[in-house]
């Protein structure tokens, strides 16, 4: 393994770690917010530098220099591929973002320690790809919000109920594994399950909508929008999981995509429609990576990045609008154009890229998505684009709801602000620039997905003779990866 | 010097070019918060749109002059991976050329127009934004040379037309209008991508080219079998009844016109209800190969002349007027299409696109033409009796009457026994959700009443 030429992924962890003990203890919360706003975008950098190192030195998998953690644990629990290299800078870039557009009237009630120590975790969860790292991070990610639901006394049943299922789940299903070996029924099933729940598959999705309800706004953003579902079914079970098992999982979250589509339609909280609309495009990811086929593989991986990007781009615009309104009802007009044109701008830009509007991120992502779909089932296909169009209906229904209608009447100006709009232009210009330039990225996507499918075929292979009873990857997987693996594995054919 | 083709390339390039930077330059502006002053935008439409339209011409012209009938531009290929490629393709034919000089020259007329019909209005900037939008997605959609570039500047042409119809949005009816326009169009774009996924899977290629043969347009033989072609094509025609308002969704067409008189000239009048039969025309090699097609094609656009005739004889203002004259003539069209008169399509599509945004744009002086008239000749004008009226029995007229009132009740007929079903659908999950986790919850009474939802939602807005 390729070493990076700096502590990058340690850095870009322990700096907001070490940050949420400092700032959590801080009084003043503009203090704290400023503290937050160094410490997450020293940890951003961090991203940014790992990002650039992996790709200078042009290798498959690298990890830290001088393995601090290694020489502690034993073993190089932090290691960086293809596949999340690009996504450490956007879920950072996310962090960042969320912090410093918090608005003066929001700092009393959003926590930066909080936020901070979910950052590092995030950023943890996805440098990990030791399975056993990953469940206990994935679990200890279900904390912040906990705490904060806890401190802010709102109810925590709801929450509590999905998570302890979803831990549960979770060390019970990797532990089958661990203990049977890939392909068991019931470790992948129970590993499944647990993806279900972190991702707020219906019907155990009620627990998405209920955060959004109860905790800062900003909190549910950060939570949410990473979709670390997505994270834990790439690594721990789209390798080992019978293709039955992801077939149900996939037909299992085109489900979530169509219902909360619809449902994102008829909301009348701009905090529920918010909460739908990620339902469902993470629900779409999860359809991508299940249909595990080289183009959807691609499109969802594509789309997870667009999610990220215009979903939490989308989140924030809600959060300002917010910050100057109160919660937004989506029952008649708020007339808010006149008051933030470029907020107007960057809310239906956000959310249209999120669709996979021509000339956004999302486009080309939504196209292979569509195209992988229906090489895998027809109805499929037509179920993801029903999906898009109604979460287009009901994207511009809420950009018309909420700042079109009589000019909304403020004794104080709701101008945007600097830090807003520097932070709604860095998102925008993202969008924009990666749907106009989309090649370097769909690119090292399907790079990425060959990689998963390849991993996917040899670990079949190489527990199909010891155990034999998983169930092989089905022939239409990819065909580049079986020549991929031709490669590696001369004898495949034989095989 | 250059040859023939760099030079059309070159020329191909500037024609999309333009209005693509058109859509730049408003859109950063407007994104950074620096919008142009009105002098600075009516500048950037007229040169962009006139560079455009020059360089069509003069494309139009060395194909003329070189005999070429088919000159396709290969931009690149956009997205490449080995299962996957998006390749950006332009195509100057008998069908994208004239069609990108009237969407040009329309867009021409309008920009001039309008940046004195909205001379010191709130939305000047915004209109010309959606406007370039407009250009631009037209543009793209003209020229296309593969599906994918045609679904998207069929996409930009969807939102442009429905944020200009709910341009005056301090007014609840423009944006609901405006919803409305873009649920239809959504279906419209639904149908459009699953046809251009399911003809990339039957044929391994979205290239026109390769799709429907490479010779000029409307020749051409699209290698699908007849079933393969009536699915296809059927998809396709729903994407084109959604876009240019044919039966069953003409609902949307006088719902249009809330938008600005210019917008609702060029887009509704001219060239957006022209963009679904402009497909219908460049996909016509597989209408050809499903006799069934073909008649589904002719018989929706006779339905729709027929339903729209009767509808524009009882509209009481001019803009809904002259909404259902353009379906009845887009109906037409239509309907020459599915019975294999190409050419005569287009023409008929050309020669109707320019006299109706004539007739939209005097129609805010309507009045003052009907006095002046009446001046000129001296007495009232002669009220005209439909030939029907005294022919047919008084309980029929009444009910065409009705029925032609409430635009052959499709909006109802389409709300009633569609929307409304699957909202309440919807809304019933939701309040079951709402149940269960107050269930789980353990939410109290004070919970509950903080929970509990107003009664408003789509179908208000519809």
């Amino acid at each position: 393994m390729t070493d990076l030429h700096f502590a990058w992924l340690e850095a870009s962890i322990l700096i907001p770690l070490a940050g949420a003990l400092g700032v959590g203890r801080l009084r003043r919360p503009g203090e704290a917010r400023a503290q937050a706003v160094v410490f997450s975008a020293a940890s951003f950098l961090c991203t940014v530098g790992e990002w650039l190192d992996f790709d200078w030195l042009g290798a498959e998998r690298a990890d830290d220099c001088w393995h601090l953690l290694a020489k502690t644990l034993g073993r190089e629990p932090l290691v960086i591929d293809g596949l999340i290299t690009p996504m450490l800078p956007l879920l950072s870039l996310l962090f960042l973002l969320t912090i410093w557009a918090t608005l003066p009237n929001q700092v009393q009630k959003f926590s930066f320690g909080l936020t901070l120590l979910q950052q590092a975790l995030v950023l943890a969860l996805f440098s990990c790809q030791e399975p056993w790292g990953i469940v206990a991070l994935a679990c200890l990610g279900t904390l912040p919000p906990y705490f904060e639901l806890r401190s802010r006394g709102n109810p925590t049943r709801v929450y509590l109920a999905h998570m302890l299922l979803f831990v549960g789940l979770l060390v019970g299903g990797w532990s089958f594994v661990e203990l049977q070996g890939p392909g068991t029924t019931a470790g992948t099933i129970l590993l499944a399950a647990a993806v279900l729940v972190r991702t707020g598959i219906v019907p155990l999705h009620c627990w998405m909508r209920d955060l959004f309800e109860h905790v800062a706004f900003g909190t549910a953003l950060v939570f949410v929008a990473p979709v670390a579902g997505a994270y834990l079914s790439v690594r721990l079970l789209l390798p080992v999981a019978p293709s039955w098992v992801l077939s149900g999982v996939a037909l299992l979250a085109l489900t979530t995509a169509v219902y909360a589509a619809a449902m994102a339609t008829i909301q009348r909280e701009a905090r529920r429609l918010a909460c739908c609309l990620f339902l469902s495009h993470s629900a779409l990811v999860i359809v991508g990576l299940q249909t595990a086929t080289t183009t959807s593989l691609t499109g969802a991986l594509c789309v997870w990045m667009s999610v990220v990007l215009s979903m939490g781009g989308f989140g924030l615009t809600l959060r300002a609008l917010e910050a100057r309104c109160g919660r937004l009802s989506m029952i008649g007009f708020h007339g808010l154009y006149e008051h933030a044109p470029n907020l107007a701008m960057c809310f239906a830009l956000t959310g249209l890229a999120s669709i996979g509007f021509p000339g956004t991120f999302g486009f080309v992502g939504s196209e292979l998505l569509v195209d992988g779909a229906v090489e895998a089932h027809p109805h499929i296909g037509v179920a993801v684009v029903l999906a898009a169009a109604l979460n287009g209906i009901a994207v511009v229904r809420a950009y018309f709801q909420l700042f079109t209608g009589t000019r909304y009447t403020s004794s104080i100006s709701l101008r945007i602000l600097a830090r807003e709009r520097f932070a709604v232009l860095a998102l925008a210009a993202l969008i924009l620039i990666g749907g106009l330039v989309p090649q370097p990225g769909v690119a090292s996507r399907h790079h990425a997905a060959e990689e998963l499918l390849r991993r996917r075929v040899q670990l079949s292979l190489d527990s199909a003779p010891a155990k034999g009873t998983i169930s092989k990857a089905r022939p239409q997987d990819s065909q580049s990866a079986t020549s991929t693996l031709q490669r590696t594995v001369p004898n495949i054919t034989n095989l | 010097m250059f040859d023939h083709e760099t030079l059309i390339k070159l020329l191909g390039l500037s024609v999309v070019a333009a209005p693509v930077l058109l859509l730049s330059v408003l859109g950063i502006s407007s994104l950074v918060g620096r919008p142009l002053s009105e002098r600075a935008i009516g500048r950037w439409v007229k040169s962009s749109t006139a560079a455009a339209l020059l360089a069509s011409i003069a494309i139009l012209a060395i194909m003329l002059a070189l005999g070429t009938r088919h000159a396709p531009i290969e931009v690149g290929s956009w997205v490449v991976i080995p299962d996957y490629h998006f390749s950006v393709k332009f195509v100057f034919d008998r069908l994208s050329v004239p069609f990108v000089i009237l969407s040009l020259a329309l867009c021409g007329t309008i920009g001039a127009f309008a940046t004195r019909y909205l001379h010191r209005e709130g939305g000047f900037n915004r209109f010309f934004v959606f406007y370039a939008l407009f250009a631009a997605g037209m543009t793209i959609a003209s020229l296309a040379g593969t599906i994918e570039t045609l679904f998207a500047g069929w996409e930009l042409v969807g939102l442009s037309s429905a944020l200009l119809v709910a341009f005056f949005h301090e007014r609840a009816a423009p944006v609901r209008n405006g919803l409305r326009v873009w649920t239809v169009y959504r279906v419209s774009d639904a149908a459009l991508l699953v046809a251009a996924v399911v003809l990339h899977h039957l044929t391994g290629e979205g290239d026109f080219d390769k799709l429907l043969g490479d010779a000029p347009w409307p020749a051409g033989y699209a290698m699908l079998s007849s079933q393969q072609a009536l699915t296809v094509g059927l998809l396709l025609l729903l994407a084109a009844a959604g876009k240019s308002a044919l039966v069953p969704f003409s609902g949307w067409l006088p719902r249009a016109m809330e938008g600005p008189t210019p917008s609702s000239a060029v887009f509704y009048g001219a060239l957006s209800v022209h963009l679904g039969a402009f497909l219908l025309l460049r996909v016509s090699p597989i209408l050809d190969l499903s006799v069934g097609l073909s008649i589904a094609v002719a018989c929706v656009g006779l339905l729709t002349a027929a339903f729209a005739a009767l509808a524009a004889r009882v509209q009481t203002d001019i803009k809904c007027a002259l909404s259902f004259a353009s379906l009845v003539q887009v109906g037409l069209i239509t309907t020459e299409i599915g019975l294999g008169l190409r050419y005569i399509a287009l023409v008929h599509m050309i020669g109707h696109a320019c006299l109706r945004t004539l007739q939209f744009l005097r129609a805010p002086t309507l009045l003052h033409d009907y006095r002046t008239m009446e001046n000129a000749i001296g007495t009232r004008l002669p009220a005209r009796g439909g030939i029907w009226a005294g022919m047919l029995p008084e309980r029929l007229h009444v009910w065409l009457y009705r029925f032609a009132l409430e635009r052959g009740y499709l909006d109802a007929w389409l709300t009633d026994y569609l929307v409304l079903p699957l909202v309440r659908a919807v809304e019933w999950c939701d309040a079951m959700e709402l149940r269960w986790i107050e269930r789980l919850s353990g939410a109290g009474a004070d919970e509950r009443s903080r929970r509990a939802t107003p009664q408003a939602s789509l179908d208000d807005l519809l």
